[in-house]
Order: structure tokens, then sequence, then C-alpha cells
């Protein structure tokens, strides 16, 4: 191409960029404006910048608690994923048994099942196992991914087996192999589902809300919304939950931006 | 009578040892007490897993068509109505509504993501500075909640305060009243989602720009093709595969739609952006009618199993793998 077609081009979009992180900017903005931003031309300078939107909501919310408990789940659903799909990606990759494409392809139509067809019923299982109002309750019916086993499965089929014929030959069991030789070399697809699992975990909206009521137990979108009916226009302080409900998600995929859009990418091709 | 004409397992099993002599190793044909050994195996590597999925997935999905066929509060004892919720839901105009309202949101947020997203990505595909870095913000929406997405774009779309309506005010328009507005409701909902999702877009078609052989190209500028003519002779062709793929995940996506509308709008004002998921959760829990909102749910679960299978049955006259 020319050069100054390119420029033109850089140009478009770059400032398409622009107006893309426009929303962020001025969330964070509006974060830091003392007497909630409501005025009639608005300032992309706040005149007199101040923290009391976060004082506001760290001392008269249960924030701090509902940020901890995000992670706490983010976290262990994040462990109990990246376990529950490798072991299920080793079986199916690794492991020969009669039925075993029909097993992978009920996992697979799992992927097609929306949370909303599952609601009554799982709130009914919760509900029966006393778990209701408790982050066990949130927890549970996320420890397994078809997603996660689809992705790790990809990954390990293209790991060689002449590697685990060498071991075997050493001696090793499956337990070895899966350990030693085959996770080692998925480090990227591990990353990828970390990442997805984390986020899926950390955003989700419609199981937590049911199942969760205290307010010292819920988590981030959940208090957010909620926020909605407290303040109701006081858009400094919504503002402010929104900016640390956004930023360790930014960080997270500022730090594995390669994963993350690999991983997407990955998923359009067949 | 299948099972008589199959042979007893102990025949199957029997067998077994001779094949044990074959150097397989895959554990199918090895003795009995190593056969043992080898599904205990593979059972310790499924289990953690199935057993949550069925727990989970599969035992509520069965569950949910019981529950359809009953008048339920969720307390009370089940009373069953057969197929009475299914054919009330069909003739209330609710569910009209939701079910219009939510093809309203994927018709106005379909070609909004495709063809934002195609542009950006062809855009991204030709050689310029700073590229990663231009393509990570336009990602960057979607890694974000769709609830901090709808507070910021209630914020954003304020009627009285917000930036978007003074800056149209700048250039002399009135703006709307956007979410607070029955007839700006859905549009402040689409515009809001099409945001959040405009990156992942991108970096499908992106993906699948990519894998376009170059000489296709340079073949055709010799042949004196311009760009147009390139773009709907062989970018729009090759990049079928992933252009079926946003439309079939954007299309079971957007039947699902409930979080953004959730904090958004709640589906009003007057109910006019009540959605089909928004309707599930208002029927179970506003109202305890889970007989009804379980026959919903199915309802939405049939109307996106169908449409996709159509999608799937129909690619072969578009869609063009190489």
């Amino acid at each position: 191409m020319r050069k100054p077609a390119v420029l033109t081009l850089t140009i478009v979009v770059a400032v398409g960029a622009v107006a893309m992180f426009f929303p962020f900017l001025w969330t964070l903005v509006t974060s830091v404006s003392s007497g909630a931003g409501l005025s009639a031309t608005p300032q992309l300078i706040p005149a007199d910048p101040s923290l009391d939107a976060y004082g506001e909501l760290f001392d008269n919310t249960p924030f701090l608690q509902v940020v901890l408990n995000s992670l706490g789940l983010a976290v262990a659903t994040t462990l109990a994923q990246l376990t529950t799909s490798a072991l299920a990606a080793y079986a199916f990759s690794r492991l020969p048994f009669r039925g075993s494409n029909l097993v992978f392809g009920i996992y697979l139509a799992t992927m097609m099942i929306p949370i909303q067809v599952l609601i009554v019923p799982l709130f009914v299982e919760i509900k029966t196992l006393g778990l209701l109002n408790t982050h066990l309750g949130v927890l549970l019916p996320g420890i397994a991914s078809a997603f996660g086993v689809f992705l790790l499965r990809q990954a390990m089929s293209a790991v060689p087996r002449e590697l685990d014929e060498a071991a075997t030959i050493d001696g090793a069991g499956h337990f070895r192999i899966f350990g030693t030789i085959v996770l080692p070399l998925i480090g990227p697809a591990l990353a990828t589902l970390t990442v997805f699992a984390f986020m899926s975990s950390w955003n989700s909206f419609l199981w937590p809300l049911i199942v969760l009521r205290t307010p010292e137990l819920q988590t981030l979108p959940i208090a957010l919304a909620g926020l909605q009916g407290q303040y109701t226009t006081e858009w400094d302080v919504l503002m402010a939950g929104s900016v640390i409900s956004v930023l360790p998600m930014v960080a997270i995929y500022v730090f594995a931006q390669r994963f993350v859009i690999q991983g997407v990418a990955n998923t359009g091709i067949k | 009578m299948t099972a008589l004409q199959s042979p007893p397992a102990s025949v199957v099993v029997r067998g077994a040892p001779v094949r044990a002599q074959r150097p397989t190793a895959r554990g199918l044909g090895r003795p009995r007490r190593s056969r043992l050994r080898y599904a205990l195996i593979v059972l310790a590597f499924l289990l953690p897993s199935a057993v949550p999925l069925t727990l989970f997935t599969l035992v509520p999905m069965g569950a949910a068509f019981w529950v359809s066929l009953h008048e339920w509060n969720l307390i009370g004892p089940m009373k069953w109505v057969g197929l009475d919720n299914y054919v009330s839901l069909a003739g209330d105009p609710d569910t009209r509504r939701a079910f219009g309202n939510t093809v309203y949101y994927i018709v106005g947020y379909l070609p909004l993501v495709y063809i934002g997203g195609l542009a950006i990505a062809l855009a991204l595909n030709s050689r310029m500075p700073a590229r990663a870095f231009l393509r990570g913000i336009y990602f960057l929406p979607v890694v974000t909640s769709w609830i901090v997405v709808a507070l910021v774009w209630r914020w954003l779309l304020n009627p009285e305060y917000g930036v978007v309506n003074y800056a149209l005010g700048l250039v002399g328009i009135d703006g709307p009243g956007w979410w607070t507005d029955p007839a700006w409701a859905m549009p402040s909902i689409i515009l809001a989602s099409a945001w959040k999702d405009l990156g992942f877009v991108m970096v499908i078609l992106l993906a699948g720009l990519q894998a376009i052989p170059r000489d296709l190209y340079e073949a055709a500028t010799v042949d004196g093709a311009g760009w147009w003519r390139r773009l709907f002779s062989i970018t729009l062709p090759m990049l079928s595969p992933s252009t079926f793929f946003v439309i079939v995940i954007s299309l079971i996506n957007g039947f699902q739609v409930f979080d953004q509308v959730y904090a958004m709008t709640g589906g009003g004002p007057a109910g006019s952006s009540q959605v089909v998921v928004q309707q599930v959760y208002d029927l179970t829990f506003r109202y305890g009618r889970a007989g009804e909102a379980s026959a919903l749910s199915w309802m939405l679960f049939v109307v996106v199993l169908a449409i996709t299978i159509v999608q799937l049955r129909g690619q072969k006259k578009w869609v063009n793998y190489a």
C-alpha cells in the first residue's frame, strides 16, 4: 500500500480506538469528580478532583468484602475448571474407551444449553442441598466446563504420542504422563482457559443474583446492580464501583492479551 | 429386544485375553483385571467433570421440562397441568412482546457488530504502526462485565447530564431520552451491547482474514480487479466460515440476552425492552410462576436449537470451506 494511504487508514483506526476507549476514560473521570459530575457542561478534566466517591463506597457499603468475595469465587472456579477440564481432556485424547465419542458429544451438547433453562431446577437443587445464600452454592454448578474440556483436548491432541510411548516404556502410568509430560506442554491453552474461567466467574450475574441474598456475601456485578437503587443519581459513586470492578480484568487482560485474543481467534477457526 | 440379539457381555470378555497378545497397549484388549484397572483410570479422569455436568446441567435440563408441565409457585405442592403452560404462553401477548423485543435486539445488534467488526478487521489486517496496541483497545470492552457496560452506558446516555446528549447538543441536535424513553430503550441497549462485542467479532474475522492466501489478491490485482471487486469476489467468500461462526454465536447469545437489559432498563419503560430471559426471571422470582417460567425457557431453547440446526443445514449453500 502507498505511504499516504497507510497514514490515513491508521488515523481513522486510531480515532475509532479513541472512541472505543472513551467510555472507560469517562467512567474514570466521573469517579473522581466530586458533586457527582452533574453539571450541564461535562468536564474532561475535573475542576476539583477527589477520591470521595471511593471513600463513600468502602465506608458505607461492604464493598471491600464484595471485592474479596468475587476474587475468591473467581480463583476457586478457575482452579476447579482447570483441574476437571484437564483430566477429562486427557481421557478424551489419550484413553480410548467404548462410547468415548458419544460421551464427548454429550459434553459438547451441554455447551448449547442456556443457563436460563436450568435456573428453576438448579435453584431447587441448591436449596435442597441447603446451599442457598452460600458461596459454595454459587461455585458448584460452575466447577466443570465443557468449553474447557474442548479447548484442552484440542491442545493435548497436538502433543506428539511418541512422548507418552517413551514414558510408558520407562514405566510411567497415565497419571505420571498426564502430570509430567502432557500438562507442561499445553501451557498456552491452560493460560487461555485460566483467563476465560476467571473472566466468566468475575463477570457472571444471573446465577449469583439468584443464590446470594445477604449483602456481605454478594459479588461485584450484583453489588453494582444493587448500588443503582442506593445511589440513583450519585454517578461518581456508581462509576467508582465500575472502575474497581473493571480494573482487575483489565490488568489480567494487559498481562495475558496474547492468550485471550489467540483463544478467541482459535474458537472461530474450525 | 435388541439386547437379546447382541452377544452377552461375558462372550466379549472371554475373547479379550486372545486379543491381549497383540501389542496394542491401548487397554481394550487386556486381561480382565487389567481391564478393570483401565476402566477405573478412565473413570478417575472423567468423573470430576462428568458428575457436575450431569448434576448441574443434564439433570436440571430434564427437570425443567418436568416442572414446565406443572403449576408451581416454588414452595407449595406441584399441580399437573400437562401442556397448559405452553398453550397459555403461546396465546399470551406478553410472550409475543418478549420474543418480539428479543428479535428487535438481534436485528439491531447483529448488523452493527458484523459490519463494524469487519471494517475494523479489514483495516487492522493491513500493515500499520501500533497495530497490536490498536487491536487491544478495540478488544478491551470484551473483558468488561455486562453490568459495568450497562451502568457506564446509562451514564453516557443519561438524558439530562449524559455526555452523548451534550455532544449532540453541540452540533444542534436535541438528544432523545435514551433508556428513559420507550421508543429509545432498546436502541440504547443495542448500542451498549455492540460496543462491548465489537472487539470479539473483530478478532474472529481478523483470524479469518489472515488465513486467506495472499496470492489470490495478487492474481486479482493483475487481472485489474479494484478494492470493492476484491472485497466481494475474494474476501467475503473466503471469510464465510468466520462469518458463519459469528452469526451462529451471535444468534445463540442474542436470544439469551439478559444481564444488560436487567441492569439498564429492567425491561422497561412500560415493558418496551422486556426480553424473553427477563420474562423467565420475572415469572420465577417476582410472580412465583415457576411452571410457566420453565415452559417459556424450554420454548426459548427449542427456538434457538431450531434456528441453529437450520443454519447448520443451510451453510452448504453459502459457506465456503477450503
